[in-house]
């Protein structure tokens, strides 16, 4: 009984040693080496699977392009993708491993949460990092931070502002997730901003993570209160099944949405019809006729034999800014962490990005883009932009 | 000198020696410069997982009662200790006696949480601790997710809402912000700290279990009627232990809470899943078992970032090697084939007999 006991531990604690020794050795080899190592963290598995796969895919995609044109600056790009499951810790987890690795430069994290808790790794690091989709404010509260989505306020403001501004309602209901900061973010920003534009807020109903099937309760609410739109700042699987219930309860109000939205037209089982004429603020859509967007779709569809969505364009608008960046810095791989830091801060405030999700982009040097959002409209059962 | 200690006496000093050891190589590794950022990094949550896995092993174990909300008060040790902290960060500036402030905050709150739960729940027989922790580890998530607590000059101001309906002054700071939690913690905890918080949690459990209450205690477990006939208040013993039980989570919630910057209540770190993975550290490292518990939550953090290399399958293979060592650990026929072809030592000291 304890012998077993013994030998297992022993082989346990070689199996760690080992792994370690393996680990440490791969640590001394960053610096050296004639390629540029671009790391990138998000869920691959778990709940939030969805985005860290289509953030994985775009950089995969942008990398090998880049690489087949001769890569930044004459030299490769090396790519590793770690999971972290959406949760904070393993989030720093997958940071510290892709670190033994040789990174030089971030590609994420994908969500918010974990992305605010290695920030401050990447702070203490001096590791250049840039965010294709974690959106709260403190996700890039330091200055070795940039993102390229909008920012949770930012689509709250953006959005109360298009409403107002296009006079599409004047009595507007929420429902938004109280347990998710995404969503509540934008909740808090578009409630301040529809009180400066005379917008009223008739009804503001939250759900949690744990009550996300059911929403007559929430439906019925802003029913009696008379609300003529209903703004929706959630992702678009709870989006669907408020849709359809409120078109059940006989309750057919506007709906606006955020970036959250987009893949609700491919979502399984999903009665398009029940989407007619929903409206939501997105940098991108995989329907777009420009050149761009069609060449990008294109190749994504022929290599991960899948429709991009706006996380995807994100992550594959990232790799091409740090590009950009670093050839305006003209940094090489043998510079350390800290100098190609350094360097690319000072870089990415100078560059300017006509990308997939928006023309113009340019970054301050607080890390939030500048970029014109777009609001899309479904109709016909399409992604069609509005004006 | 080592025959006049009892053979508990020496399990004990073989589990601290591993815990001491354990401790001296690994820091000797990272002075050297020689081991990974990875498992650097690990090294505080390992403390964490260690001392939580030793106390849900208390109530588990030694009491014989199951909780399934241990999470819930590593989450009020947590979030108390991190809003002190918050709060406290520019009045006092030496990182170790804030620490220590905090923890004693997170333990104590935590302690009382487990009391409140105790007191009308541990009168009862039967599996209702298991739902009642259950339910609480659920509200205090939930709680936590809606709470928004914001400080101005006017002191602190409270809401379920939101931040708007703070109304705080424009100089004001939002310290509990809902769903996004505590942003900005001081990153206090240290390896030491959490290496000296492991062998505190031990001393206490292994102590109490060869005490007089810890034989009182064990004696509850085993035969209710039998322990009450002999004058054993049940009521008491079962509530001593499950406070202390919840005040040492709340020490590894203190020691959660201060080693990310951004803390937040999910169903990954403070909800169900974390509760049942408490659990399943104790059911692999054997109920009762301090030192198995210990390896167990060392192995099982472990195991999912030793497989990073095997990218999406990690956690399909997790789940199979938990089930093999389950198997291994616990199947009849399993113990059966150990006790024939592993065991050759303990039949050669029969054969001796």
């Amino acid at each position: 009984m304890r012998l077993w006991k013994k030998a297992l531990s022993v082989l346990l604690v070689s199996a760690t040693a080992i792994s370690m020794c393996a680990c440490g050795g791969v640590k001394k080899g960053s610096g050296s080496s004639d390629t540029f190592k671009i790391g990138g963290i998000g869920p691959t598995t778990g709940d939030a699977a969805i985005y860290g796969k289509a953030v994985k895919n775009g950089i995969q995609l942008a990398v090998d392009e880049i690489n087949k044109d001769g890569g930044i600056n004459g030299k490769k790009i090396e790519y590793k993708f770690e999971d972290d499951q959406n949760d904070t810790e393993k989030s720093v987890n997958a940071y510290n491993s892709l670190k033994d690795w040789g990174m030089q430069m971030l590609v994420g994290t994908v969500t918010s949460n974990p992305c605010t808790a290695v920030v401050e790794e990447s702070h203490n690091d001096n590791m250049f990092q840039l965010t294709p989709s974690a959106t709260a404010v403190e996700s890039i509260q330091y200055d070795n931070a940039f993102r390229m989505c909008f920012s949770d306020p930012n689509q709250g403001s953006a959005s109360a502002d298009y409403i107002a501004d296009h006079k599409i309602a004047t009595k507007v209901a929420v429902i938004y997730n109280s347990s998710d900061p995404y969503s509540s973010g934008i909740y808090q920003k578009f409630a301040e901003e529809a009180k400066a534009k005379k917008l009223d807020v008739v009804a503001a109903e939250a759900f949690t993570a744990d009550s996300k099937t059911d929403f007559s309760v929430q439906i019925q609410k802003a029913q009696n209160a008379g609300a003529e739109m209903v703004f929706l700042p959630i992702y678009y699987q709870e989006a669907s099944l408020i849709l359809a219930q409120a078109k059940k309860a006989g309750f057919t109000p506007k709906y606006f949405g955020c970036d959250g939205m987009d893949g609700i037209l491919a979502l399984k089982g999903f009665d398009k019809e029940l989407a007619e004429g929903l409206m939501f603020l997105t940098p991108f859509t995989a329907d777009a006729q420009d050149d761009k967007t069609q060449t990008f779709v294109k190749a994504y569809k022929a290599a991960f034999k899948d429709t991009p969505i706006q996380f995807a364009a994100d992550a594959y608008d990232c790799v091409y800014s740090i590009k950009a960046a670093a050839e305006k810095a003209k940094i090489t791989p043998d510079q350390s962490v800290s100098d190609i830091s350094d360097a690319l801060k000072k870089s990415m405030t100078e560059i300017k990005m006509d990308c997939l999700t928006g023309t113009n982009i340019t970054w301050k040097s607080d890390g939030e883009p500048s970029k014109e959002p777009t609001v899309v409209t479904v109709q016909n059962g399409a992604y069609s932009i509005a004006q | 000198m080592l025959k006049k200690l009892s053979k508990q006496k020496i399990s004990d000093i073989i589990t601290y020696g591993i815990v001491l050891v354990a401790f001296i190589v690994m820091q000797i590794l990272i002075n050297a410069g020689q081991i990974s950022s990875l498992f650097e990094g690990l090294m505080v949550p390992l403390c964490t997982y260690i001392i939580l896995a030793i106390s849900l092993n208390l109530v588990v174990g030694v009491l014989g009662e199951l909780s399934l909300g241990h999470a819930g008060f590593m989450c009020v040790g947590a979030f108390t200790s991190a809003f002190f902290s918050k709060c406290m960060q520019d009045t006092i500036t030496n990182s170790i006696v804030r620490f220590l402030i905090a923890l004693l905050i997170g333990i104590v709150v935590a302690a009382i949480f487990g009391l409140l739960i105790g007191i009308p729940v541990l009168r009862l027989n039967g599996d209702y601790l298991a739902i009642v922790t259950l339910a609480f580890g659920e509200i205090i998530k939930n709680i936590v997710n809606v709470l928004f607590i914001g400080k101005d000059s006017k002191g602190f101001h409270f809401s379920t809402k939101d931040v708007m309906a703070l109304n705080m002054e424009p100089d004001g700071k939002v310290i509990v912000n809902g769903p996004q939690g505590i942003t900005g913690a001081p990153k206090d905890a240290t390896f030491f700290i959490g290496f000296i918080l492991v062998l505190i949690t031990l001393f206490i459990i292994l102590n109490l279990i060869h005490s007089r209450d810890g034989r009182a205690i064990m004696a509850i477990r085993d035969n209710r009627i039998a322990a009450e006939s002999i004058g054993i208040n049940i009521t008491k013993y079962k509530l001593m232990t499950f406070t202390i039980s919840a005040a040492m989570a709340g020490a590894a919630g203190v020691l959660y809470g201060h080693n990310l910057s951004n803390l937040t209540a999910n169903t990954n770190n403070f909800g169900y899943n974390m509760s049942i993975n408490i659990l399943v550290f104790v059911v692999l490292g054997g109920i009762g078992n301090i030192r198995g518990s210990i390896i167990s939550a060392v192995v099982l953090t472990l195991l999912p970032e030793l497989l990073r290399g095997l990218s999406d399958y990690r956690m399909l293979i997790y789940a199979i090697v938990l089930i093999v060592m389950m198997l291994f650990n616990w199947a009849p026929k399993a113990i059966e084939w150990r006790e024939k072809y592993l065991s050759f030592k303990k039949n050669k000291k029969e054969a001796v007999k």
